[in-house]
């Protein structure tokens, strides 16, 4: 396990603090109990919301989180990460009530919490034993809910993950604030204690091929997440202190601390810009600025993590679009060469197309730049598997069952969606699962 | 301005909120403080010979995060010597002369014990008398409280006692543990007593541990039942208040008691035939002080109907409760739901079919018959994914705000199924999204009991 850090905890404090049980009744009661409410179509496991709230409002918290386990076995992350404002939250009768919607998120943390503090023991199910053994590749939210959920329908599951823990981005790549690693490590022991061997430091395609896979499993699920930050492609981003997002995240979680100081240009506007800016902020940066080419209105993060980010003092600069990393008298990354940017008509993606204006170039003098501009695809891992079809990088499936162009093989997750949350991830597993079940049966017909 | 100012049964009072005989009014120096707070008048705790009182005493039923919407007491009459009551009463009255104090008695059952501690509150000062012929707990093993109340003999005779000697007005508090509380109204009428309080607690037990499995409030490992009031118990309260006002036999001034929180309780009460209404649990919960808007909420709404007194409204609502046999079958109200309103919850939907008449349908969108299970299951089977505006390019970029209710989610009722029932309105979560109108049934008035005689 990874210890725990002292210095991280007093940096990144819970951002939602858990209820108390009295404040958890309370909020519980205010819940109507919608028939076939909104929230749980809303979330995309599904999770029958009225039910585990009215089983908090009624002291049955062993209950209420079995409810939530049954339908996404990662809830107590889910509890924490979900961008609640536009799933369950958002869709809370609640708003056209003029009342504020029902606190979720924090009650599902409450029943969570709860179940982890007395030793997360799940109801034991009488394990009917399938034939047909099944890979995951990748130890991320959507194998997790892949394997969780084959193995309590009676498969052997075995997760190969290329890191020394499992996880996936939940134990590296969330915000601190929101999910520490050791609530995710407790998660995967979860899916562990149901039967799912798990594999770690294990590469696919180095440490076993893909081949060897295929002559041992069945079927295959594909929950690779996506690859490394995208370069930004200009001159200077291989100087010392440049350090991308996801590098960057990871690191401090894991307690590899990078001497943070000075100035801090996070370049992108996505959430995890807003992570790592947020992140670089609490380190120790003075100032922390976002540079982002388009401007407010076309930025990606969610609205809430914008307005999180001006309550810890991120300075936006917009319409700003770096061209290049100089460095200092000692090689580091010293200053930013920066152009301002005109947004002219909409692109392919609905967006206004940044234009750089001419003559308009300026330097800023920076400590640190963290590149935050999405991830790459997979495509090396992608394609070795034949008869996968991808769309713009990411694998093609048949929705309802993940089912991909190779009929041994399907997937899910990031890889999948292009970079969704944590809850789409778990979904797909999910719904994977109920697609290799079917695979599997009419194999062994 | 409302005029509050009471005469019951010959006792004055600035106003007719009165503590009920209980904790608030057990001592001279809470009575003065309630008088302070604006109370109209004080119902002492009830006087004797002192006893000695358990710990612990009190026990709630709390509903939904909501406390103490029952009220349960394994409390006795006073615990404090006879003489310092006294003495206290005695030092009230000279500073609050237009305040009422009514001395709550209750001695065993001989003819002298009543007479002298008749004589002894009257010469304290008390205004009135009000004799416990109530209390469900305790008292009632040793032959008094409630033991008298449900025999309507003793409490005639008692009640006769009394009057033999007071020269004060004489109030007899009614027990609700009993089958027809009339029988022991009429028994007190016909002792000579000059007025009624009613209800007493209702033999209760409130909750059970369920670590230790003792039942509340716990004393030593033990409970014994107590007496049941507040909010929950105004409804039981209300009936039994219109049963003795409606009946020419029990017809005397009545003092309301049972769940009174607020004014608008008051005001039914009062509807009712109530000339005062007597308050214990709410000044419990919530201090004296909540006195300040059952005077000002009450006065507010008798300006705003015209009303100048309390004997300009009081009773109203008598007649209009009847026997079942009396109700027009012909009458018909349907549900209405009005759209713009609906949140989308469902919950009419939910209630109509498993709790009423399965005429509230989910069908403006996909027409046809549905079943709420499949109603569910179409729910599960729809993929829901997060909207993240970069991915997500129809969205324009930024995500809409979901806050208009789908019509997909308003129901609709089908009003030639509807029965009127009501339970739709009620569980509506919305003020005024779900009414009841009136619809002509095409057919004159007509009564079971009319039915009956003409088949």
């Amino acid at each position: 396990m990874l210890p725990p850090n002292a210095d991280i905890a007093r940096l990144f404090p819970d951002l939602h603090p858990a209820f108390t049980a009295q404040e958890a009744l309370v909020e519980a009661n205010r819940c109507l109990y919608c028939f076939d409410a909104p929230c749980a179509e809303a979330c995309p496991t599904h999770i029958d919301v009225p039910r585990f709230i009215k089983k908090i409002s009624s002291g049955n918290l062993r209950g209420s989180a079995t409810a939530i386990l049954e339908a996404n076995i990662l809830g107590a992350s889910c509890a924490r990460v979900c961008p609640v404002k536009v799933l369950c939250e958002g869709s809370c009768v609640m708003h056209r009530y003029n009342k504020a919607p029902i606190e979720i998120g924090r009650l599902q943390r409450h029943a969570m919490d709860d179940f982890y503090s007395r030793g997360a023991l799940l109801p034991l199910l009488p394990l009917k034993t399938q034939g047909g053994r099944v890979a995951c590749i990748g130890a991320g939210p959507a194998s997790l809910g892949c394997a969780a959920e084959l193995r309590r329908n009676g498969f052997q599951v075995t997760i190969f993950d290329r890191n020394p823990f499992a996880g996936g981005l939940n134990t590296y790549g969330v915000a601190e604030y929101k999910l520490r690693p050791a609530d995710s490590l407790r998660e995967v022991e979860l899916v562990r204690s149901l039967g799912v061997e798990i594999r770690n430091n294990v590469e696919i395609g180095v440490t076993i091929s893909l081949e060897e896979i295929e002559r041992s499993f069945n079927a295959i699920f594909i929950g690779a997440g996506l690859g490394y930050m995208e370069p930004l492609g200009i001159p200077g981003e291989e100087l010392p202190g440049v350090v991308d997002a996801l590098r960057f995240i990871a690191d401090y979680k894991t307690s590899q601390l990078i001497p943070v100081g000075g100035t801090v240009a996070v370049i992108g506007g996505g959430n995890t810009a807003i992570d790592a800016a947020n992140a670089a902020k609490r380190l120790g940066a003075h100032t922390v600025y976002i540079v982002y080419r388009r401007s407010r209105n076309e930025m990606p993060a969610f609205d809430f993590e914008y307005d999180h980010a001006l309550r810890e003092g991120i300075a936006f600069l917009w319409q700003v679009q770096a061209t290049a990393i100089l460095p200092d008298e000692r090689g580091r990354a010293g200053s930013l060469e920066c152009m301002r940017v005109e947004l002219g008509a909409p692109d392919a993606s609905g967006r206004r197309k940044p234009e750089i204006l001419p003559g308009s170039q300026f330097r800023m003098k920076v400590d640190m730049v963290i590149p935050a501009i999405g991830q790459s695809r997979l495509l090396r891992l992608l394609g070795q598997v034949k008869g996968l079809e991808l769309k713009g990088g990411t694998v093609a499936i048949d929705r309802a069952t993940g089912r991909t162009g190779n009929p041994r093989y399907f997937a899910g997750g990031d890889c999948v969606n292009g970079g969704r949350e944590v809850v789409d991830a778990v979904a797909d597993g999910k719904r994977a699962a109920a697609g290799i079940a079917q695979y599997l049966e009419s194999l062994h017909g | 301005m409302a005029d509050l100012s009471t005469n019951f049964a010959g006792i004055q009072c600035p106003n007719p909120f009165w503590l009920a005989s209980g904790p608030p009014a057990n001592c001279g120096d809470q009575v003065m403080r309630a008088f302070d707070a604006g109370w109209g008048g004080a119902v002492w705790k009830t006087l004797g010979e002192p006893i000695v009182n358990v710990s612990s005493r009190y026990s709630s039923l709390d509903w939904n995060g909501q406390r103490m919407i029952g009220f349960n007491n394994i409390e006795l009459i006073t615990d404090r010597p006879l003489d310092l009551n006294l003495r206290e009463i005695t030092e009230v009255k000279k500073r609050y002369p237009r305040h009422a104090v009514i001395a709550s008695l209750m001695v065993e059952s001989k003819r002298e014990s009543w007479h002298d501690i008749v004589h002894r509150s009257e010469d304290a000062g008390a205004d009135g008398l009000e004799l416990n012929f109530g209390c469900p707990h305790g008292m009632s093993e040793r032959g008094m409280g409630s033991a008298v109340g449900q025999v309507p003999e003793y409490a005639r005779l008692i009640t006769e006692w009394v009057k033999e000697v007071a020269r004060t007005p004489v109030l007899v508090k009614l027990t609700p543990n009993i089958t027809d509380i009339r029988t022991v109204a009429r028994a007190a009428k016909l002792g000579g007593a000059d007025g009624l309080s009613a209800i007493n607690t209702i033999n209760s037990i409130t909750s059970i541990d369920l670590d230790t499995f003792i039942p509340r409030p716990n004393v030593g490992g033990l409970s014994s039942h107590g007496g049941y009031c507040g909010p929950a118990v105004k409804p039981i309260a209300l009936n039994m208040v219109q049963q003795i006002a409606a009946d020419a036999e029990s017809e005397l001034p009545l003092s309301g008691i049972g769940g009174v929180s607020g004014w608008r309780d008051a005001a039914e009460f009062m509807l009712l035939g109530c000339g005062t209404v007597q308050v214990c649990t709410a000044a419990m919960h919530y201090g004296f002080r909540i006195v300040e808007d059952m005077l000002d909420g009450l006065s507010n709404w008798m300006d705003e109907r015209g009303f100048r007194t309390i004997e300009d409204f009081r009773g109203l609502s008598v007649p209009r409760v009847t026997e079942w046999k009396h109700l027009d079958l012909n009458y018909k109200v349907v549900a209405r739901i009005h759209a713009e309103k609906c949140i989308g919850c469902q919950l009419c939907y939910t209630a109509c079919w498993d709790g009423a008449h399965q005429c509230i349908h989910l069908d403006r969108v996909s027409p046809g018959h549905r079943t709420p299970a499949q109603v569910e299951a179409e729910g599960k089977q729809k993929i829901s994914v997060t909207p993240i505006p970069k991915l997500d390019s129809s969205s324009g970029g930024r995500v809409a705000e979901p806050w208009a209710t789908p019509l997909a989610r308003i129901p609709r009722v089908d009003e030639v199924e509807c029965v009127g029932c009501n339970l739709c309105a009620l569980v509506c979560p919305v003020e005024g999204c779900i009414t009841m109108e009136q619809i002509d049934s095409g057919e004159p008035p007509r009564t079971w009991e009319q039915r009956m005689v003409s088949a």
